[in-house]
């Protein structure tokens, strides 16, 4: 008979054998999870370097400021492409970004019931759906009701793939708000939309702008729905009922052609599609961010107190 | 209402405890208050009555429905889903739970902290103390001021903070986000302050001012506090129940429960015997 006593050491012995090897295990998983880093970030780290070896070339105060010349000249711009691409995003994210927020709030606050997860499985679906539907979609309902293509179509179509994010990471956000905020403006006798608005979503405010912005950057290479919308344009925005340009219509548009100067200025295209894109995404995040009301902002100041 | 088959209903009652409901000395009143979670109860008709301007204390081992029950006089089960409420809870004659009345105006008569402190994350020390009020519709600056540094002095938070106002509440220290709490409750100009263990995350020091500041209140507020510790309950009340598996065990004044039990069950747990 083995006393409780015996029994300890001999589990405290099964602890302590294998200590060398759970150590090399450990620095395994270590490599094994860095390589894995280094690896996904070899493609991106040299699709970034490629587009700008090659686009940097193209740019120009011409190039960003002017129509496309004759095809295969290699002059001209792509000024048109620049500014569609703003007018599209702009006028998609003013009309998907409330819905999504208001739909995630829904499906966060109001979310115990059949309709919400109703929702949420569609939403989920949604978001996994392949854009050029989206942009067929808009193209029967939007363009073909009116005879000719429209940038309402194409922020519409735009609009469909950026709520379905904004509303799931709107969701997300607020669900990681903890409760005891909600219990503490109900028992302070606020009612549920000014907990909502007031206290939850200035908590959450952080998580919420990274999936808007997430939302922003999707749609600004979308291609496929802008093709059955907006189609693409040489000229400079003229009205919301005729055809208009965009830098991922260009781009497409560039690399198709067989000329060397076209391809180039496709490049310096992306180029510039890459940059508006980090460009929004850190002069909002900025913004955001370093306001130091922010949820997270005071995560990392408590912790950063509490471990003093 | 559920089957009274609990001990609470059928014990000799003291003075207070009686079932004639007398609302002029009491500023509120529990009657037959059920909570079930799922079918589950987790309070079983507990009727409590609470004097104006006292404390009463709510003690048990864990789990036994005290917190549950003090949520009941807030309605905060209304958040929380597959909780049933019945039974009556009257603020001065008016019950919480009608069908008619807004609970979201009766809540502004009750104020509540909560266990752990919950400073709002994102507001400074004086917008924490302001909320209640500015997003109720309060903007007079001159009153919020007022309101915000008496809040204080009665949390006794106000010399640590009156520098620095705009502070943000995440920044104070454990004891002081939980007196920032209750300058936050008190703000709404509340009758009643619901307390639940509102000093267990914290230190013997800041648990100490914690119940200084309920000690001053009480010549106030009526005062309903829920406490694992015994001592804090002897130190702070003038009214102890003791609840047990979702009962009402015992409920008198706090000296004779605590030297005289007439319970077996609140005997042994004041003495310590389980817990």
């Amino acid at each position: 008979m083995n006393s409780i006593q015996d029994r300890r050491q001999e589990y405290r012995s099964l602890f302590k054998q294998n200590v060398a090897k759970r150590l090399l295990v450990d620095k395994a998983v270590r490599i094994i999870v860095f390589s894995c880093v280094i690896i996904a970030i070899i493609p991106l780290g040299s699709i970034l370097i490629e587009v700008f070896k090659n686009g940097l070339t193209a740019i120009s105060i011409e190039f960003l400021t002017e129509t496309p010349g004759s095809v295969g000249s290699g002059e001209g711009g792509i000024g048109p492409a620049i500014q569609g691409t703003l007018i599209i995003v702009g006028l998609s994210s003013m009309i998907g970004v409330p819905i999504g927020v208001m739909s995630g709030i829904f499906l966060s606050e109001y979310g115990d019931n059949a309709l919400a997860r109703f929702v949420r499985f569609f939403n989920d679906v949604f978001m996994e759906f392949p854009s050029i539907l989206l942009g067929i979609f808009a193209f029967l309902i939007i363009v073909l009701v009116l005879g000719h293509f429209s940038v309402w179509a194409g922020a519409f179509a735009l609009s469909l793939i950026m709520f379905p994010i904004v509303a799931r990471t709107t969701e997300e956000s607020l669900k990681m708000v903890p409760m005891t905020y909600r219990e503490a403006g109900t028992a302070l006798g606020l009612k549920k939309w000014v907990i909502t608005f007031r206290i939850v979503i200035s908590a959450a405010k952080s998580g919420m702008v990274t999936g808007i912005l997430l939302s922003v950057s999707r749609i600004g290479g979308e291609t496929a729905p802008l093709i059955m919308t907006i189609l693409g344009s040489s000229q400079f925005f003229s009205s919301m009922d005729t055809p208009m340009d965009a830098l991922p219509l260009r781009i497409w548009r560039l690399s198709l052609l067989p000329y060397d100067s076209a391809q180039l200025q496709g490049w310096g295209a992306a180029l510039v599609l890459i940059m508006i894109i980090i460009g929004i995404n850190l002069g909002i995040k900025y913004h955001f961010m370093n306001k130091k009301n922010g949820f997270f902002g005071q995560l990392i100041k408590q912790r950063r107190n509490t471990t003093k | 209402m559920t089957a009274m088959t609990t001990k609470s209903t059928n014990m000799e009652a003291p003075p207070e405890f009686s079932s004639t409901i007398d609302t002029s000395k009491y500023k509120m009143i529990a009657e037959n208050v059920t909570v079930s979670y799922g079918g589950i109860d987790a309070v079983k008709n507990v009727t409590m009555k609470f004097k104006e301007k006292s404390v009463t204390a709510l003690i048990g081992p864990s789990g036994c429905g005290k917190t549950t029950f003090l949520r009941c006089l807030n309605r905060m089960h209304d958040m929380t889903k597959n909780a049933k409420v019945t039974g009556k809870v009257m603020i001065d004659d008016i019950d919480l739970y009608s069908k008619e009345i807004d609970p979201i105006y009766h809540r502004r008569k009750v104020g509540m902290v909560f266990q752990k402190p919950n400073p709002f994350p994102t507001m400074s020390v004086y917008d924490n103390v302001t909320a209640g009020l500015r997003l109720n519709g309060v903007r007079d600056k001159k009153i919020l001021d007022e309101i915000v540094e008496d809040s204080l002095k009665m949390a006794y938070l106000w010399d640590e903070v009156k520098n620095d106002l705009k502070k943000s509440a995440i920044e104070l220290s454990g004891g002081q986000q939980q007196r920032l709490c209750i300058a936050r409750a008190l703000a709404i100009q509340p009758e009643v302050l619901l307390m639940d263990e509102p000093a267990s995350a914290l230190d013997p020091i800041a648990t100490q001012k914690i119940e200084e500041t309920i000690i001053e209140l009480k010549n106030d507020y009526t005062i309903i506090i829920v406490t694992h510790n015994m001592q804090q309950a002897i130190r702070v009340s003038d009214y102890t129940g003791f609840m047990y598996l979702g009962d009402l065990i015992e409920f008198r004044e706090t000296k004779k429960l605590f030297t005289d039990p007439k319970d077996e069950l609140t005997a042994k747990y004041v003495q310590g015997h389980f817990g």
